[in-house]
């Protein structure tokens, strides 16, 4: 904090404005845009490596493994993501200590579901009850996000699958008739040819996951909207800058905040998808082939 | 006190509207009552689905005529209101919704010596709808411009040849076949309006004495049994149920509006995720 800003309640105008802008809790605030950020970074290529595995899983021969990839890519449909949210969240957690609870608990140690009680040996608590504030944070933090990768996975999936079975089929068996197996026309002709067909659907699930990011804030993450509802309450004679009830205007923050994430998008998006129509075999790729004929 | 199901379903089959016994479980929390108490919370999801998609389809029209409108006075409202609903989260309109509700003069607004109460905007029945509203008819409206964009020149041109010009051009060509090209799309719209319904008591929108939705209930009991596996499952049910429900409506009405053409060239309606907004 900066020495003018000592006594908060001594300064006006636009002085005051600054050193309130400037305190420590809204320093926190500018942070958390980063959280969102760091998860959209996490998020976005492990939902893509999840839904790569559960696409390729529903198109393989192996019955078990194309039930599997179909049971996760019809997983999303018909139920509220907000569920899976909830659901996984509690569960991944419960899932973790229980498994840490048959690793390290005593012998003899009561199961953890306990009538109406969730409870395992101090041991197997993750994290530790004596770790620090630090770890918890970051343990929470990587709880959601795990839980937006699985869930955004299997729509990523559905994308894939979807952008897999358009590929044309002249171009798969034009690859056989040259003699290539299997796994070289998936790793040189499919793989490389459908992303062209994938990426207006992975477009729109990169739109909706940026939107889905202030239900961090539910997942229990003090992410902006956390800090928005913390900053803009009220604030009584007894706090350093009082003020009136401002949640709405730090709300009107976040709105330009994801209008703004969501125009830059669709225009780097919009360019990608030029750069992958090039020499494609639709509409897009005819339509820069005359252009430029 | 053990009760029957049947006793448990008198007394919560109603209790998210407020009918039947007030007091929550605080005991047993058996599975009849977890499905009873999610069921009566279906209530409001319904509620807020069916109304919002029933007023947002006539704002969504004309959103959609807006901007496709020569005119820019038309054109630059109806885009911008499309892009601030369709390119925010609807978590956060709701949020913002209800401090701008909230901020609204306790007394009522006077008007012309009458005095409009103000209070009731910051209940969920009357703001989350609001909110849910706007945002479906910006969503529609974007499904229905690309449908109106995408009609066939030669329909058009066909329309010219017979005279048929101005509103009845309208009224018997384009609008039956932008509906009929952006059925599809709307059907998804329904389905994910559906699920976003689960938002409204999770975000600012209170729930008084305890009257919420399917999700706010279920919440409850996982909250109570630190058991996830059997109440969300539960409202996962009963969403699939609403689902089938909204693609059977749907499919009916998709069949009546492509009833003219070959069979063969009939659009199927496909699920698109959308989830989130």
């Amino acid at each position: 904090m900066l020495s003018s800003c000592a006594d908060p309640k001594a300064i006006e105008g636009l002085s005051w404005l600054f050193c309130y802008l400037t305190s420590g809790k809204h320093i926190d605030f500018y942070w958390s845009f980063l959280t969102v950020l760091l998860l959209l970074a996490i998020t976005a290529p492990a939902a893509l490596g999840f839904g790569f595995v559960g696409a390729t899983a529903a198109r393989s021969p192996f019955l078990p493994a194309r039930m599997l990839g179909k049971t996760y890519i019809a997983m999303v449909r018909g139920v509220p993501d907000i569920i899976y949210f909830l659901f996984f969240v509690i569960a991944l957690d419960q899932a973790i200590e229980y498994l840490k609870f048959l690793a390290v608990c005593p012998a003899g140690s009561p199961l953890p579901w306990q009538g109406l009680e969730f409870r395992v040996c101090p041991e197997a608590k993750v994290p530790l009850s004596t770790s620090s504030a630090g770890w918890h944070k970051a343990y929470g933090f990587l709880l959601a996000a795990v839980t937006f990768a699985i869930v955004f996975g299997a729509f990523a999936a559905n994308v894939l699958y979807g952008a897999m079975q358009a590929v044309p089929r002249a171009q798969l068996e034009t690859a056989e008739a040259y003699g290539m197996s299997h796994k070289q026309v998936f790793r040189r002709i499919l793989v490389p040819q459908m992303w062209s067909y994938a990426l207006p659907g992975l477009s729109n699930l990169w739109m909706i996951l940026i939107k889905a990011t202030p239900l961090l804030f539910l997942l229990g993450v003090k992410d902006i909207v956390y800090y928005a509802r913390e900053l803009g309450g009220s604030k009584t004679q007894a706090y350093e800058f009082p003020h009136g009830d401002w949640r709405l205007y730090y709300f009107l923050g976040l709105l330009v905040f994801y209008l703004c994430m969501t125009r830059v998008s669709e225009i780097l998006l919009g360019k990608l998808a030029g750069r992958l129509s090039r020499g494609q075999a639709t509409a897009a790729g005819e339509a820069m082939r005359k252009a430029a004929a | 006190m053990s009760m029957t199901c049947w006793e448990t379903i008198q007394a919560y089959g109603l209790r998210s509207i407020g009918i039947g016994e007030n007091l929550l479980p605080k005991t047993d929390f058996t599975l009849c009552q977890q499905f009873t108490l999610i069921g009566s919370g279906l209530i409001w999801n319904v509620y807020f689905g069916v109304l919002s998609l029933a007023f947002g389809f006539f704002l969504a029209n004309a959103l959609a005529l807006a901007k496709s409108a020569r005119s820019p006075w038309l054109r630059k409202p109806a885009e911008w209101f499309i892009f601030v609903f369709r390119g925010s989260p609807l978590f956060i309109q709701f949020f913002l919704a209800y401090e701008a509700l909230v901020m609204l003069p306790r007394a009522g607004i006077e008007i012309f010596g009458i005095t409009i109460a103000t209070s009731w905007t910051t209940k969920a029945w009357a703001g989350a709808l609001f909110v849910m509203f706007l945002n479906t008819a910006a969503y529609s409206a974007e499904i229905f411009y690309g449908a109106l964009r995408s009609i066939p020149k030669g329909d058009l041109e066909a329309a010219d040849a017979y005279g048929i010009s101005g509103w009845q051009k309208f009224r018997r060509i384009q609008w039956p076949t932008m509906l009929r090209l952006g059925w599809p799309g709307y059907t998804n719209e329904a389905i994910f309006l559906f699920h976003a319904t689960t938002l409204v008591f999770f975000s600012s929108f209170p729930a008084f004495s305890q009257r919420g939705d399917a999700l706010y209930y279920a919440n409850f009991f996982a909250d109570k049994t630190f058991n996830p596996f059997i109440p969300y499952p539960i409202v996962g049910f009963y969403f699939i149920c609403i689902t089938l429900i909204v693609t059977m409506v749907f499919g009916a009405v998709n069949r009546r509006l492509n009833r003219h053409l070959p069979q063969n060239l009939k659009s199927r309606i496909r699920l698109r995720p959308q989830l989130v907004r």
